[in-house]
Parts: structure tokens; sequence; C-alpha cells
């Protein structure tokens, strides 16, 4: 049901997308039509397949590198009054930056290879991470505590039995939207300057006026992303209780 | 596991500066049932939460002791209305809790004894949303019993169940926890006639204290003696609102 309705939406978007071509008449290098997208994708699915494995590469590490530094801070901040006083300010006023900003001096720290790009992807997942997981830990149902209370649990025992286990459905959803933001961050990074990667490749395309080129890597870089999400979906079910 | 010890509960207890409930003193018999009956906001949860060393929104002066001078917090087990499973936790693994909370090693005997002996030999590997509630109290009180204490707190546990579920659990438990030191917090009379060996009914007035049937507990529901406790427990509870 669920493919079926994604199968009618798709085709209804590529038909308002070809009968606004046609109707308009607009040229191609302003609105290529759906089968000259398709034709282009296919003559250029090498070239495609090489940037968006670039791309790929960074959003994946950047997803790894981006939770775990997120998990870890959550937990620092969960567990230490002092972290919570000194290091949740910052992280809100690094939050009300904007990433768009930070880029260029990613580029000129980290250079224009694949670090910068990962560390673009790691900014943009950091917040969302680490809150959704912070919060998690810190609304323990108060019935499980008072219990682990009368069992004379430790501190570190509270943590790892009943606080993590309890917040791991939060962190399920703070990752999820991870997958989505992570490549988002990925493509600015490469914007700002790189040779490689999808968002390379459409800026590239655009600067040529081959927009028909940049319709195809800006069309793969939504479905990748629709995977990945898809994917991160079904990974963390077990985390968010879904489905045994 | 020390023996089980005679509790006095005495103080008084306030909410930012509103007295919830003036002086009293309670008495909870060693080895025995201890039903405090009570309507809704006198106050029951929080003499047992005091009691178990936990938070309470009240400020509490006074003293709670065992008669055996030892710590009182330190051995309690707590059960609650709320069955308070892990979600993400099997039956065993709930039922082991404390150990495992503890870092200590999980007597897998025991443990597997009381899950026969609360019948859940069936649903051992089950996630407390594959159980009944009835099954789920179960489970609850088999993790009571997994913690061995000699003074264990129960706050309405049997409150959400139905009627038949709830009397059959009362016996269960009633035979279970036989010579511990229990206090039985409940807004039910029926529920305090059939289990306490010692009935106190709690009203914004104070305590007042309520010979018990003369029956064994846990009696019989038709025992017309209990019947007419559980009368005599509606009035007074009546009577002070
Ligand atoms: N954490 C809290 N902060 C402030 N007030 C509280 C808090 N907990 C309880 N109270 C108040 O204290 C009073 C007694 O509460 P308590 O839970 O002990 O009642 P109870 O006798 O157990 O009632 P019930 O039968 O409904 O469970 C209530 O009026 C309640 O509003
Ligand atoms: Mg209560």
């Amino acid at each position: 049901m669920k493919f079926l309705s994604a199968l009618a939406a798709t085709i209804f978007a590529l038909a308002v997308w070809q009968a606004i071509v046609s109707m308009t008449g607009l040229p191609k290098f302003i609105l290529p039509g759906p089968a000259l997208v398709a034709e282009t994708w296919w003559q250029s699915r090498w070239l495609i397949a090489e940037h968006t494995w670039i791309t790929a590469i960074e959003v994946l590490i950047g997803l790894c590198c981006g939770t775990l530094l997120g998990v870890v801070t959550a937990l620092q901040l969960a567990n230490s009054r002092a972290a919570r006083v000194l290091v949740q300010p910052m992280l809100i006023f690094t939050q009300a930056l904007p990433v768009f900003a930070l880029a260029p001096l990613l580029t000129l720290w980290l250079g224009y290879g694949l670090w910068s790009k990962v560390a673009m992807a790691v900014l943009i997942i950091y917040f969302p991470i680490t809150s959704s997981f912070f919060d998690g830990l810190m609304r323990t149902p108060p019935g499980f505590l008072d219990l682990a209370r009368t069992m004379q649990a430790s501190p570190r025992a509270v943590l790892w039995h009943i606080r993590i286990p309890a917040a791991l459905p939060a962190l399920a959803s703070g990752m999820r939207l991870a997958a989505v933001y992570a490549p988002i961050g990925a493509v600015i990074g490469e914007w700002v300057g790189s040779s490689q990667g999808l968002g390379y490749l459409m800026l590239l395309a655009n600067g040529r006026a081959k927009t028909d080129l940049m319709f195809a890597a800006m069309l793969t870089l939504g479905v990748f992303s629709i995977l990945l999400h898809m994917f991160v979906r079904r990974a963390t079910a077990r985390m968010a209780g879904e489905a045994r | 596991m020390t023996p089980a010890p005679d509790l006095t509960f005495s103080g008084t207890a306030t909410i930012n500066g509103v007295t919830l409930f003036a002086p009293l003193t309670l008495t909870i018999g060693a080895g025995a049932w201890t039903c405090l009956l009570g309507g809704s906001g006198v106050g029951k949860t929080t003499v047992l939460r005091l009691i178990a060393g936990l938070e309470t929104g009240a400020e509490f002066s006074g003293q709670i002791a065992a008669s055996d001078g030892q710590s009182v917090p330190d051995r309690v087990a707590y059960m609650a209305q709320d069955d308070l499973l892990l979600p993400w936790a099997t039956v065993v693994q709930n039922v082991s809790l404390g150990a495992r909370l503890r870092g200590e090693v999980v007597d897998l005997d025991r443990r597997d004894r009381l899950i026969e002996r609360m019948r859940l030999q069936d649903h051992m590997a089950k996630k407390p949303a594959e159980l009944s509630g009835g099954q789920r109290q179960r489970v609850a009180l088999a993790r009571t019993l997994m913690e061995d204490r000699p003074i264990v707190l129960l706050d309405e546990p049997f409150s959400a169940l139905d009627a038949r579920t709830r009397a059959d659990m009362q016996d269960l438990a009633a035979e279970a926890l036989q010579g511990r030191t229990v206090l039985l917090v409940t807004h039910d009379p029926a529920e305090a006639a059939r289990l306490g060996q010692s009935i106190t009914v709690m009203t914004q007035l104070g305590l007042t204290p309520c010979d018990p049937p003369k029956a064994p507990a846990p009696r019989h529901v038709d025992d017309l003696e209990t019947l007419e406790t559980q009368g005599a427990l509606l009035k007074l509870l009546r009577e002070a609102a």
C-alpha cells in the first residue's frame, strides 16, 4: 500500500513536471523535461555514480561520527551537573550559528578533501542527536527510578540498565532526523569547496548551463537521501521499540 | 534476610506549609499485614514513600524506625499500582532486575522457582507488552519476592485489575508474603477487610484503628464477618468526608 502510494505520487509529479514543460515551452537549459533528464542520467550514469559514491562516503562517516559524538555528549550532560551548566548553553549557541557561515572556515581548516564535508555533516547532525538522546535520558519514568532506588542501585547501574534503554527510542528519532540532515551538510560542504561529490557536480553542471545534468544529480541526491532515511529507520526499529 | 521487624511511623507532614497530616503514629506489626485505608489525597502514598525513603512533595518531621534498630529503606521491597515493568526487558530479566542493578549474580534457581510459583513459566521470554494486566502484576510480585526483603510496601498494587484477577492476586500475595512485615496502602475497604491483620483508616482527622475480622487472612470474599468489616470501614471513610 505504502509502495503503491509512493509510486502514484511519483507518476503524478512526473506528469505535472512534463505538463509544465509542454505548456510553457521553456527552453531545456531553463527547465528540462523528465524524459531528457532521464536520458542524461542514463548517459552520465558512471559520472553520477562516481560522485554519488563520494557524497555517500562523506555522509556515512559523518553520520557515524556525529552519532557517536552526540551520544557521548548526551551521556556526559546527563551525568554531570557541571557539564550541563557549562556545555548546554554553548551547544545552544552553536545551533544559533548558521552552518553555511561555518562551511568556508571548515574548508580553510580541514582542506578541500573528505574531512571538511564530514565535519559539515557532523556539525549539522550533532545537535539533533545530542538533544534528543539527552532529553530521553532526563525523562526516565520516575517510577523506574523509585524502584531502582529501593533496590539500592548505583547511579552507574541505573544509567546502564534503566536510563539508557529508556532513552533509546528518543535516540532513534534523533538518528532518523540526522539521516535527513547529514546529506544536506555534506552537500553544503561540497558547494563551498570541493572537486568531487554530488554537490560539486550540481554546481559544475549549473555553471555550464547543463541543467539536465544538474537535475539528474539533484534527483539522485534525493533518492539517496530517501534510501538512507529508510535504511536508518529500519536499523533503528528495534531501538525505537517497534516491531520485534 | 533479617527477621521481619516492627515498624513505627510517627510524625507530621506539610506541603508548601500546608498541613497534609497532623502528628500521627502508625505501628506496623512484625511479620503481619497492616492495611492503611483512606480516601484519595489523604496522604497514604506519602506515608508509604516516606517509609521507603523515596522523594515526596511533602516535608516530614518525625521518626520512622524499625524495632531492631536497623535501617528501614535498605530493607524494603516496593510494589506500586503501576507494575513498573521495564518494557524492553523480558519477564525473566524483569524478575531479576534487583540483582542486576546491584551487580550481583542472579540466583537462577530461585528466579525460576518464583516464576513457576507465579505460574509464569510459559511467558519467561515475553516482553511486558505481550502480557495481560494480571500476568504483569504477577511478574511484579515475582520481582518483589525475588528481592527477599523483610519489609514489603504495597501501594494499591491490585487496584487496576478486574475483580476476579484482583481476588486471585490478593490470595497469591497473601500466601507469598507470609511472615514479612507488609504495609498495604489501599482505598478499597473490601481489600483491607480481606487482607488486613491490622487495619487503620486514615482520614483528614487522623488515624482510626479498626478491628480486623477473626478469620485468618486471606479471608473468603463471602465471609460474613469480612463483609461486615468492609461495611464498617466504608462507613468510617464516608463519615470523614
Ligand atoms: N510531589 C508532590 N508535590 C506536591 N504535592 C503533592 C506531591 N505528591 C502528592 N502531593 C499532594 O499530597 C496529597 C497526598 O498525596 P498522596 O499521593 O499521598 O495521596 P494518596 O492518599 O495516596 O491518594 P490516592 O489514593 O489518590 O493515591 C495530595 O493532595 C497531593 O496533591
Ligand atoms: Mg496513592
